[in-house]
């Protein structure tokens, strides 16, 4: 590739690729995201190369309605495009179909009706409620959601910057080197309030100041893809499926606080991401966008990755610091701030990848325009990991201020099932529960702190009725009992403590003073816990004990879980009426829990009862059942 | 004036770099297992936390002071949580108080008390974990261990050597060397400032105590005992005697009535290694060869410098510390005496845990036979005294015995940083005129700083002098030598901050306070005493004339990689 020596041929790249993409007969975009690729989006990549491969010049009539060029055809690895429920997927453009739960099977018949001639294929379109849905920009899912920072993650060849450029990619950072003082840039994106995404909420604009104005002239602009909650994936798919777009917000950052070289902390469980930014940083430096003298200014920029070890702290600023400098990843004490010292004890610019990737966007259309979108005090949108059981689990971005009830039932298509919602688990390991009552509170970084909640890096874990809120309290607790670092005390032996009593809870063997301990400990926690994710460590238990105290004490003093999650709680029962007394069930109790009469009903003993449900799965007359 | 309501009252406060400070300034003694002023701050035990006018709750080791903060330090909230913190440590401790070193002084116990817990509602669920003995100088056991970190930071920070760190996470962390290795396969130097910051049981001296008790008993041993500067001024605080005074005679009467037949003062042996250090240097300035000198006394430093500047060895002086000088004298004076058919063991009470190391080198043996046989701390001496059932304080004082019972105040300030140097100066300078010995006292050899310069004219040519004490500093200086930057003639170092009153085998806890009071009880010493230079013992003389005859080379120098034509 050519070194770009000015903005007129950053320019030029961006309007060949544009005609390119415009000029070709078609272009099949297959999802290249993590959860696709594991469901074999990748032979299906192959089989379609290989298919079109081998018939370079046929023919395509897509019918006179839709426009496209006569150009070549192109496949193209895509980043996420969110829907990770129907996965693999595949787009088809200039048509705009989006085929879901493609096999490899599928393959030869897509390239033969729909490539060569335009017709849809009926099963691998999407529906809902006998609704179908050929076009992807008419599905629900993606109806409701304002794609921002998502907007290329699926539209474009993540592996090659030109399709990056002909989506305006570099412009903002070309108009902010160019047409921009780096004062004026801090001053738009103050101006902005873009608030961090990685979970704080802390204003952007201000950090960059804070830095720019330090008197040492050593300073690093850090990026945080740590993306450690659990379920949470948004940086992940943004840095694999447009990764040039967090780039350029990090060399704008750069820019304004005059930072020499970058580093991009990211976790080893993504291998993907970083190839992807490998590949990506490459091609910036090939083409003069990254190295010394970008764009034939004086204005240089050297951007490292750094892989993490796998520690959930190290998405903590310090400890992410530390990390890179080579040490153990643990927080310390502040001040010093980050932007006083931060990276080899010298002011840091840090903040998380979907931060930087909002950062082009106000450049290139201003602040005005960015605080348009969204919340009153938060602007912009923001991309939330939508799991557990809702119908569409994927990847979604709607602008600040959209309602729960919006996110859940309209994006997310309601509960999956028959069962009814319960609760939505948002901002991670260390985030609250929501309940329906507050379905309809905006989700901002404000009012969600209002309910005990947190925004955090925008993880929505939704469970419906069968979910075990006490389970659900041990499950975070293991989570952040694992990922202590070990550093401060309460932390450290706290949350040890607090999972100990959630284990005995979910084992039978709570007892009511257990819940005054757990919120004595989890006040204790919060109070005292050096780190922010230690502070918020015990944040599940304290709004499952508010909001589900019932079932906490269902379990210590009644010993049930109604919803039968926990094993231990379970009581297997036989149902007189249903049982024919054949002893299939007995025999097949490895503890002789199980004792009757040849045709009479069978009864069970729980106190021998291991809870195995041996019983149940060998009764053929369905009597054995879980008691509610 | 600027000011900081705490608790309802006014308190002024200047340039305090953390509320801590400025509430410890107060009276009020907020508890911390993690925070030592000479230390980074690490923040972890949040003990310290205090809560402010809006129910803030924060540590007050990493919290700035500012202007007009209104905090308070005692509120049930506050008194809560730090109950619970310590339950918490608690409940992850090994709790066999009774049987612990670190019973009665350990600070965990002692806050436990003190806060009131009485009962820990959490099981001990942690599994024993192996103690790590490998060391000669220190042992460790994890399962005492509440990871403040203290000993991290000072191994790291202060000696500049990092041994130990944090190893693992959560509740599984450890402190401990790295890839699994035990202390004895590590660079550690013996000094002993762990165990001296440790505040519970985890780190403690590798006791002796047992072996020289038996020493005692054997009917055909004849046990000598030296004993070394610096512990006269520190063993008081094991009996509740006032910080920094002179316990010797005391010492002395308990060690003759626990069975010592023989009791002599390493400052003998100190007023030795002045007048062949004396010599070595004076050699040395001549021919140009080997400088600076490095002193050689401080066991800690003498590993460091083989440890990590091996091209600097040669540097080292020959001579031996005044503690293996002592040694090579009394083991020779028992294979001069015939008549005594009874075996010499000489033990040493020192206030150091590196010299139990010292002991075992290769070069501290002569004719095959170990100089030194055991090396006792301050501490463990304290727990002998104690088991014989003597009362330090109510034990009358007796004297030293002699020969090797007299010594010059050069010897006597061996004990604190730069106390070498200005006894090579006062024999270098040779006149015992109190306005001389002033203005040496003067020349920049005294007090606290880490590195401390000076220099004075021999004859025509200025002598470029430095004096360290904390490794970390030590590395400092050796790393602007090597590139360069700096050049000395003469350098002292003491691997333990302010030098031997602080040794690793000192009664804790070592604050600053204790410090000050030790290095005055040294000062002190040499203030009271007639003879001020070592040349002017008069039983040095006697000694170069008698024993020490054509030994002078055997006895008291290193021969190992040393080449000399006398040897």
């Amino acid at each position: 590739m050519q070194k770009l020596e000015n903005k007129e041929m950053l320019n030029q790249l961006r309007d060949e690729n544009k005609e390119r993409m415009e000029n070709s007969k078609c272009r099949v975009l297959i999802c290249a995201g993590t959860g696709c690729l594991a469901s074999g989006s990748g032979e299906i990549y192959e089989k379609i190369s290989e298919l079109i491969g081998e018939n370079p010049d046929v023919e395509v009539h897509f019918g006179p309605e839709i426009a496209h060029g006569d150009g070549p055809m192109e496949v193209k690895k895509s980043g996420c495009h969110g829907f990770c429920e129907m996965g693999p997927l595949m787009r088809i453009e200039p048509l705009g179909v989006l085929y879901t739960k493609v096999k490899l099977e599928d393959c030869e018949e897509i390239f033969e009706k729909t490539i060569k001639n335009g017709e849809i294929i009926d099963r691998l379109i999407y529906s809902q409620n006998g609704v179908q849905y050929p076009k992807q920009e008419e599905i629900p899912f993606y109806k409701k959601q304002t794609r921002l920072v998502l907007e290329n993650c699926g539209r474009i060849d993540a592996e090659f910057i030109g399709e990056a450029c002909a989506h305006d990619g570099y412009q903002a950072f070309a108009k902010a080197l160019f047409e921009m003082t780096p004062q004026e840039v801090i001053d738009e994106i103050l101006e902005s309030n873009l608030r961090g995404r990685g979970g704080g909420g802390f204003q952007t604009g201000y950090k960059w100041k804070q830095v720019a104005r330090q008197e040492e002239k050593i300073r690093y602009v850090v990026c945080n893809g740590d993306e450690g909650d659990p379920g949470a994936f948004m940086d992940r798919s943004i840095m694999e499926g447009d990764p040039h777009k967090m780039i350029e917000g990090m060399m704008i950052a750069a820019y304004a606080v005059g930072a020499q070289e970058g580093y991009i902390y990211v976790r080893a469980e993504y291998p993907l991401a970083i190839s992807r930014l490998k590949q990506a940083i490459s091609d910036a430096e090939e083409a003069g966008l990254l190295g010394d003298n970008i764009l034939g200014t004086d204005f240089s920029f050297h951007l490292h990755i750094n892989r993490g070890a796998g520690a959930f702290v190290c998405g903590e600023g310090s400890a992410l610091t530390a990390s890179i400098e080579g040490n153990r990843g643990m927080p310390r004490v502040k001040p010093p701030r980050t932007v006083e010292k931060g990276l080899f004890e010298k002011p840091t610019v840090l903040n998380n990848v979907e931060t930087y990737a909002n950062v082009p966007m106000i450049i290139l259309k201003g602040a005005q325009w960015y605080k348009g979108i969204g919340a009153e005090n938060s602007p912009g949108t923001k991309a939330f990991a939508i799991t557990g059981s809702v119908k569409n689990t994927g990847l979604i971005e709607v602008p600040m201020g959209t309602t729960l009830r919006e996110v859940i039932f309209d994006i997310g298509g309601g509960i999956k099932g028959e069962a009814e919602f319960k609760a939505v688990q948002i901002g991670g390991p260390s985030g609250g529960c929501l309940v329906t009552p507050q379905l309809d509170v905006s989700l901002d970084f404000d009012s969600l702190k209002k309910m005990g909640a947190m925004i955090g890096s925008g993880g929505l874990v939704v469970m419906d009725s069968n979910t075990c809120m006490v389970e659900v309290a041990r499950f975070f607790m293991n989570f952040t009992q694992n990922e202590s670092c070990g550093k401060c005390v309460p932390c450290r032996e706290g949350t040890k403590r607090m999972l100990e009593i959630l284990e005995r809870i979910v084992a039978g063997q709570g007892k009511v003073e257990d819940l005054d301990l757990l919120e004595e400990l989890a006040t204790m926690i919060t109070d005292t816990a050096l780190c922010g994710l230690g502070k918020s460590a015990a944040l599940p238990v304290m709004s499952t004990l508010k909001l589900f105290r019932d079932e906490y004490l269902e379990h210590v003093v009644d010993k049930k879980c109604k919803t039968g999650t926990c094993t231990a709680l379970r009581r297997y029962v036989i149902d007189p009426e249903k049982c024919k007394g054949c002893s299939k069930c007995a025999r097949n109790c490895p503890v002789s829990a199980i004792s009757g009469q040849i045709k009479e009903p069978f009864t069970i003993d729980s106190s021998i009862c291991i809870k195995c449900g041996a019983c149940e799965s060998a009764c053929p007359f369905g009597a054995i059942g879980v008691e509610n | 004036m600027k000011y900081i309501t705490i608790n309802n009252r006014k308190v002024p406060f200047d340039d305090e770099k953390n509320l801590l400070t400025v509430i410890r300034k107060a009276g009020i003694d907020l508890p911390t297992f993690c925070y030592h002023s000479e230390l980074s701050t690490y923040g972890a035990c949040r003990l310290c936390v205090v809560e402010d006018n809006r129910g803030r709750v924060f540590a007050s080791c990493s919290e700035e002071p500012r202007d007009g903060m209104v905090i308070y330090t005692n509120t049930p909230k506050l008194q809560h949580h730090r109950k619970m913190i310590l339950e918490l440590l608690l409940a992850s401790h090994c709790r066999d108080c009774t049987t612990c070193r670190k019973n009665g002084v350990c600070e965990l116990q002692t806050l436990a008390q003190q806060l009131g817990i009485t009962s820990v509602r959490f099981e001990n669920t942690k599994e024993t974990i192996p103690m790590d003995d490998s060391s000669n100088c220190i042992v460790i056991d994890p399962n005492k261990c509440i990871l403040c970190g203290d000993c991290v930071r000072t191994c790291e920070e202060i000696q500049g050597i990092g041994v130990l760190n944090f190893a693992h996470r959560g509740s599984e962390m450890r402190v401990m060397p790295a890839f699994n290795k035990c202390m004895s396969e590590t660079d550690c130097v013996g000094c002993g400032q762990c165990r001296a910051v440790c505040p519970t049981g985890a780190i403690t001296i590798k006791s002796n105590v047992h072996e020289v008790w038996n020493a005692l008993a054997d009917k055909n041993n004849r046990v000598v005992v030296q004993i070394a500067p610096a512990v006269r001024v520190a063993i008081g605080d094991e009996f509740g005697i006032p910080k920094g005074e002179n316990s010797l005679g005391k010492l002395v009467a308990a060690l003759r009535r626990m069975g010592f037949e023989e009791i002599y003062d390493t400052n003998f042996a100190a007023d030795l290694t002045v007048i062949e250090e004396s010599k070595e240097f004076l050699e040395r300035l001549e021919s140009g060869e080997n400088l600076p000198l490095f002193t050689s006394c401080c066991p800690g430093w003498v590993k460091f410098c083989e440890n990590k500047y091996p091209e600097y060895r040669k540097n080292i002086s020959t001579c031996r510390s005044p503690q293996q000088m002592f040694g090579a004298l009394l083991k020779e004076d028992g294979r001069m005496n015939t008549e005594d058919p009874r075996k010499t063991v000489v033990v040493s009470i020192m206030p150091c845990t590196a010299k139990k190391n010292e002991i075992l080198r290769p070069e501290h043996f002569t004719d095959g036979e170990q100089d030194v046989d055991y090396v006792l701390t301050t501490v463990e001496v304290a727990r002998m005294i104690r088991e014989a059932g003597i009362d330090l304080t109510q034990v009358p004082s007796e004297s030293l015995d002699m020969p090797f019972g007299l010594a010059s105040g050069a010897g006597a300030i061996f004990g604190v940083t730069g106390g070498v140097t200005e006894a090579v100066l006062r024999r270098i300078v040779n006149s015992n005129r109190p306005e001389d010995l002033e203005t040496i006292s003067f020349m920049g050899v005294r007090g606290d700083d880490s590195i401390k310069e000076t220099s004075i004219m021999v004859g025509e040519r200025e002598v470029k002098i430095a004096i360290v004490n904390g490794l970390a500093s030590a590395d400092e200086l050796l790393q602007k030598m090597k590139n360069g930057e700096v050049y000395y003639d003469f350098v002292e170092v003491m691997a333990c901050k302010r030098g031997c009153i602080a040794g690793g085998g000192q009664p804790t806890p070592i604050g600053p306070r204790t410090k000050k009071a030790r290095m005055d009880g040294i000062y002190n010493i040499d203030q009271a005493s007639q003879i001020k230079l070592s040349s002017e013992n008069p039983f040095i003389t006697m000694l170069y004339n008698g024993l020490l005859k054509d030994k002078e080379h055997k006895l008291l120098h290193n021969h190992v990689e040393h080449k000399c034509d006398e040897c």
